[in-house]
């Protein structure tokens, strides 16, 4: 990625988030860091409760109380942002922080066409008019790749199918031109081949308008195809951050290397899978030392007693002794 | 292994049809004006599963495959065509029992996991002392990798893996030789998904159990299955052996299925995306149903059903464009 500049759209540095609860404060997320430049898609992987989708709503100051960030900055543009109020939050998202959630249905007002919703979100953001805004809907639409845009922005929601129903959440995301896209998991709820559509066009804008994408998925099939580089979590941690060809191919943790192990490959058929016993602690019961270290291969001594920090690993960082003087 | 999978069909489906009455509430109809609407989910679909074998039907969303195993499971009634169980252990036709696909919801919360995995047992009278459905349970849990005292617990206890784990003992608990599974691992993190594959394949071949698997991931299919079947819009467009199919697809829908997955070991990050959408199967357009997506459709393919050919290696397929290759045809 020759092009991208050295500043970054996005710097989140050692972000902690809490929720406090019965039983004592649940740390959901610890000490994550991690930026992205513009032009770039970084993907976020991991199991279900990992933090990956946390990471981005603290990002947006979506979370639900009580849960708060309790420690570390966010960076937007250079300017912080996790010490702005509602209010200022407001005015941020939509117009420099871009989103697409999983389910394209739930993220649109039944009651209005696309047109409305999207005209609604330019004037919200841009000083336009209504026929200009509606203009710009009608452009936008097209941008994304919707058949006819003149007919089809004064359709409902309930008209499109599932794709073009993302193409149009898509669309609003980028309404405003955010600096920043956060899609949480934005071809989980579609078919193959129409998330492969989806995700070639999510690629080409980026690259066209140098937009920072956080693109979180639990697919490491979407990863591979989509982003440039790959921060890995376990467990409300980052455990590795890399190239996404080092990530995938040559990794320097034990469980992105069992992850990559467990998907079943389409070359050829193997007798049994390569499988990671256990699963993921809960939030509140993670071990002392490493996270992973119940279900890891290579548990020394060490990884049971010390805590690993994301450190230096090939081309990228990975939170394991094993990189970092050893198990023992 | 090769030689049990060679067998004779466990489960033979023939002519299958299943519609469903989607018609608007009969006062609107007649105020509007409209006639009733029939939605065609399974539109005359043969296949066979061998017995000791694993058949897969793969497709998009909406193309029957869930319907299928509710049709095959008797959770819906077919609205045509006839289902066919061999006759299995006893002489009697093999006993089916299926395994669903979000173990958050096919468990009750409000019950123990010993009385879940005990029901099947009780509602038909497979054992008759409470002591023997007792040690039966333990059993079960441990065949499936959990251990006898989770018995005790509720699903809430266990993680989406472990759930699932439950629902297969559940299935195996009235020792079926028939097992239908509906996305088993669709809702399970990749990680997890592995353990219950290989679980899966570990019961196949201590119990012999037979499987029709129904997913839409193409690569837990090909790891699964000894034979394939693509479903598109309530038909089988093509069927056949597991390592052809992945090999040389023929019907178009089933190279833009192949093309399409993301792949982990051999990405494609600039491909070109062929466009369309699966059609409304209220609405399925006339002739050969992949038509308006196909890239070499042909003016026949908008007029005619294709029928289903077999070729020499035993693959079947419905596409007039494979029909026209005639040299490999044998009718």
């Amino acid at each position: 990625m020759g092009e991208t500049t050295d500043q970054p759209i996005l710097e989140v540095r050692n972000l902690t988030v809490e929720f406090p609860g019965r039983h004592g404060t649940v740390a959901a997320l610890s000490d994550v860091s991690l930026n992205i430049r513009a032009g770039e898609i970084l993907g976020v992987v991991g199991e279900s409760g990992a933090g990956k989708s946390m990471t981005g709503l603290a990002i947006q100051g979506l979370l639900e109380r009580p849960g708060h960030i309790s420690g570390g900055e966010i960076w937007l543009k250079g300017r912080r942002i996790d010490t702005l109020d509602d209010y200022e939050m407001q005015k941020i998202r939509g117009r420099e922080i871009g989103a697409i959630f999983q389910d394209p249905l739930t993220s649109l007002n039944p009651l209005f066409t696309v047109g409305a919703q999207l005209s609604e979100t330019i004037r919200q953001h841009l000083n336009m008019n209504k026929t200009q805004a509606r203009a710009r809907a009608v452009e936008l639409l097209g941008e994304v790749g919707i058949p006819s845009p003149d007919e089809r922005v004064n359709h409902y929601p309930h008209q499109f199918s599932g794709g073009m129903r993302q193409r149009v959440v898509i669309a609003l995301a980028l309404a405003a031109s955010p600096k920043l896209l956060i899609a949480d998991e934005p071809t989980t709820a579609l078919d193959v081949s129409i998330q492969a559509q989806i995700i070639s066009l999510l690629r080409k804008l980026c690259k066209e308008k140098r937009t920072a994408v956080m693109l979180v998925t639990h697919d490491m099939g979407v990863i591979a195809e989509a982003a440039d580089r790959v921060a890995v979590m376990y467990a409300g941690r980052l455990i590795e951050l890399g190239s996404v060809n080092q990530v995938l191919h040559a990794s320097t943790h034990p469980y992105t290397r069992g992850l990559m192990a467990s998907i079943p490959a389409l070359a050829a058929r193997v007798e049994r899978l390569n499988q990671i016993d256990g699963s993921m602690p809960r939030p509140g019961a993670i071990p002392n030392g490493c996270a992973f270290n119940p279900r890891c291969k290579s548990t020394g001594p060490r990884c049971i007693r010390e805590r690993p920090e994301l450190m230096p690993a090939g081309d990228g960082a990975s939170a394991c002794w094993l990189n970092a003087g050893g198990i023992q | 292994m090769t030689e049990i999978r060679q067998k004779m069909p466990a489960f033979t489906a023939e002519h299958l049809v299943k519609t469903f009455d989607v018609s608007a509430p009969w006062l609107s109809r007649v105020v509007e004006r409209k006639p009733r609407q029939l939605l065609q989910a399974v539109n005359d679909i043969s296949f066979t599963v061998p017995a000791g074998g694993c058949l897969s039907i793969v497709g998009e969303s909406g193309c029957g495959k869930s319907t299928v195993a509710r049709l095959v499971t008797g959770l819906h009634k077919p609205s045509g065509g006839e289902l066919r169980f061999a006759p299995g252990r006893n002489g009697a036709p093999v006993s089916v029992q299926m395994i669903f696909q979000d173990p958050y919801a096919s468990l009750n919360p409000r019950w123990r996991v010993k009385n879940i995995v005990a029901e099947p047992l009780r509602e038909l009278k497979l054992l008759k002392t409470s002591a023997a459905i007792t040690d039966r349970v333990e059993e079960l849990l441990e065949t499936v990798g959990l251990s006898a005292s989770d018995g005790e617990k509720y699903p809430h206890e266990f993680s989406g893996g472990q759930r699932q784990r439950i629902s297969i003992a559940r299935a195996l608990a009235s020792e079926p030789e028939f097992l239908v599974c509906d996305e088993p691992t669709s809702a399970l993190d990749v990680s997890v998904q592995a353990q219950v594959l290989n679980l899966m394949r570990r019961l196949q071949d201590e119990l012999g159990l037979t499987y029709l698997f129904i997913s839409h991931d193409m690569s837990v299919v090909r790891h699964m299955s000894d034979r394939i079947a693509v479903m598109y819009l309530g038909r089988i467009v093509e069927e056949g052996d597991t390592e052809e199919l992945f090999a040389d697809p023929r019907h178009p829908y089933t190279q833009l299925l192949l093309q399409t997955i993301p792949n982990v070991q051999k990405p494609n990050r600039d491909r070109v995306v062929g466009g369309g959408e699966v059609p409304s199967p209220l609405k399925p357009p006339s002739g050969c149903a992949f038509h308006p997506r196909c890239p070499v459709a042909t003016a026949r393919c908008s007029v005619e059903i294709p029928d289903v050919r077999t070729l020499t290696n035993g693959t079947r397929v419905a596409c007039h464009l494979v029909d026209e290759r005639a040299a490999d045809v044998s009718v």
